[in-house]
């Protein structure tokens, strides 16, 4: 059999969505910024929005976002991309506005823009990606940064006396009443991957019927930053992340989820 | 002839805004200036002509905001006062890098630091020389009236959007704060969303259609090559405001044996100062920049040989005196006159600083 056989209309179960560019990657094998840029993108393809979205790409990792994003992009700076989406929105109402923010851009530098944006009820979308670190730099502490983790910055682990605790920006983001939708998902698995599909579907949705701000925190490795192989940074961020950082909807509808 | 009105130069910048069809407004609460967001959210212009007003959280938020609707395409003002503008200086360098139209208004007050709400004229520098970081200039238009406080809101816009640049109106708290007849203009329309699609479609960041590639507003590239290749860009755009946008004002100059320089607030009260100075006999003439940037360099180059010293005044210690001096190359005697740290200078204290440090110095 021929690959011209194989390759076919009706043999079709998957290929890449047009709003993803052609571009290589400029992320570390392993990391999931590919996967969740492509998670935002198919969304997008799929509620047919290119031409009615504009994405707002911050300072970290994906800071060339725009470069793998097929749409129209406005590049912030540092912690600014909330208050930029604000700018963008409150001109074009009907538009669909997101940001897509690392830790360090949306819960150190940028968490004055955040949580008036949220209180606000800003009607974007927040794509929050927490992997822990400051990734583009080399590898820093980040507000996100777990007790007693090694960065760079915390070469004998994170100490909480001295630096502080880890930030959960987004379980603090959801008590404001500007929020409607806020969700914690992650992409390292094929269910995952799906799950947080459907949650930036539903952000986006609600985005769409004007109901607040909408927040989607994607919990992902650093493999490089991590000093761990992808693999093995996915067992350590399941293993380590995940408890402090728990996976699931934090708040519907506009209501705060009651975890029994 | 349009309508008149006895305004504060802070209402009139406003209540200009609205009439010029400006789509948004973002800014953050700081005298002297606060009567601009306050006279804004009065006038509901949502309801006259749609515009947007919205009170930030911070001065880094409100110049993001700009920068965020600027790049998609809409025309945007704010306003904000020395501190505040410090911290607008982020923004402006970002605004400069990605080539974004706006006008930002700056009631200059006293400073360093929180200093004081009392008129001042001591941020040329950051004004004209950079303020933020990296090679790019900011188009500046001081107003020394209340009238002007409203046209150069028109001026402005002009001019942003003839090179995409960030415009500044440097004023300060007594332009601001003061009421003067001003005549206003018409309404102009805002532009509807499928004119700014024709107007700035090919960059602004509007939603891509199939038909065209995407727009990325963006002030980084990690190519250093191609960056040198948009800092050459950026400088052919300054050189041409250099050479095509130049505005001053002279007055009784033709005769002239010494020169006063002054802008905005000083070049208003120097005007004064050139009275008593004629009354005397003294043969001054007052020359006002009316873009700081650019400098009107060669004009005062050529008024240079006829002069035997030029007081260049401001309320400052002295800043505005470095681009006279560059400008008539240190063939002249040039010195410094200002109160500052939020005092204003009486006429008659520029025309002693005129006879002591010039005419007899």
């Amino acid at each position: 059999m021929d690959i011209k056989d194989i390759v076919k209309e009706e043999n079709l179960v998957y290929k890449k969505t047009s709003l993803m560019t052609d571009n290589v990657l400029s992320y570390c094998p392993g990391c999931g910024h590919g996967t969740a840029h492509r998670a935002v993108m198919e969304v997008l393809d799929e509620l047919g929005a290119q031409e009615e979205t504009i994405g707002i790409a911050p300072v970290g990792c994906s800071v060339l976002a725009y470069e793998f994003m097929n749409i129209d992009m406005i590049q912030a700076a540092h912690g600014r991309a909330p208050a930029v989406a604000t700018g963008v929105k409150r001109c074009y109402p009907d538009k669909y506005v997101f940001t897509y923010q690392g830790d360090g851009d949306l819960a150190a530098i940028g968490t004055a823009e955040t949580i008036h944006a949220c209180n606000r009820g800003e009607n974007i979308t927040i794509i929050f990606i927490n992997n822990g670190i400051y990734g583009m730099t080399g590898g820093q502490m980040a507000p996100t940064t777990l007790k007693g983790m090694k960065t760079s910055t915390s070469p004998y682990g994170r100490d909480l006396t001295s630096m502080g605790n880890p930030l959960k920006i987004t379980e603090l983001i959801a008590q404001l009443p500007g929020t409607y939708y806020v969700t914690r998902q992650a992409v390292h698995t094929p269910a995952a991957v799906r799950k947080t599909k459907k949650a930036i579907r539903k952000a986006f949705d609600l985005q769409k019927e004007n109901k607040g701000l909408t927040f989607v925190e994607i919990v992902s490795n650093c493999n490089s930053g991590w000093k761990m192989t992808p693999v093995k940074s996915n067992q350590w961020m399941v293993e380590n992340m995940f408890p402090f950082y728990p996976m699931g909807d934090i708040k519907v509808d506009g209501q705060l989820v009651v975890k029994g | 002839m349009g309508e008149l009105k006895l305004m504060k130069g802070n209402e009139a910048i406003a209540e200009a805004a609205i009439r010029d069809g400006v789509d948004a407004y973002f800014g953050y609460p700081i005298t002297p200036q606060s009567e601009v967001i306050e006279y804004l959210m009065m006038e509901q212009p949502e309801k006259r002509t749609g515009m947007v007003v919205l009170q930030a959280e911070s001065e880094l938020a409100a110049i993001n905001m700009v920068y965020g609707a600027a790049a998609a395409g809409k025309k945007v003002f704010t306003s904000s006062s020395s501190p505040g503008i410090s911290l607008y200086q982020e923004g402006i360098s970002y605004i400069a890098g990605a080539e974004l139209p706006c006008v930002i208004a700056n009631i200059v007050r006293g400073g360093p630091g929180l200093g004081t709400i009392q008129p001042s004229q001591a941020d040329y520098f950051q004004t004209v020389k950079g303020g933020g970081h990296g090679d790019y200039k900011l188009f500046t238009l001081a107003p020394s009236s209340v009238q002007e406080m409203a046209d150069f809101i028109e001026l402005g816009f002009e001019i942003a959007y003839k090179y995409r640049n960030p415009v500044m109106i440097l004023s300060d708290g007594m332009i601001g704060q003061m009421m003067e007849k001003v005549e206003l203009k018409d309404q102009k329309p805002r532009l509807t969303e499928e004119e700014i699609k024709k107007l700035h479609g090919t960059w602004a960041a509007i939603g891509k259609p199939e038909t065209r590639e995407r727009n990325i507003i963006t002030s980084l590239d990690l190519d250093s090559l191609k960056m040198e290749k948009h800092n050459h860009h950026l400088q052919e755009k300054y050189r041409k405001m250099e050479e095509d946008e130049v505005l001053f004002e002279t007055f009784n100059t033709d005769d002239a044996e010494y020169l006063i320089v002054a802008y905005g607030s000083s070049a208003r009260i120097a005007q004064k100062s050139l009275a008593l100075a004629r009354e005397k006999g003294i043969k001054v003439g007052l020359f006002r920049p009316i873009t700081l940037y650019p400098f009107p360099v060669k004009a005062l180059a050529d008024l240079a040989p006829q002069l035997k010293g030029i007081l260049s005044v401001e309320m400052s210690a002295g800043q505005m005196i470095e681009d006279i001096k560059l400008a008539t190359k240190c063939t002249v005697k040039v010195e410094h006159f200002g109160r500052y740290g939020g005092i204003i200078h009486s006429p008659e204290e520029v025309l002693e600083a005129l006879e002591q440090k010039i005419i007899g110095g």
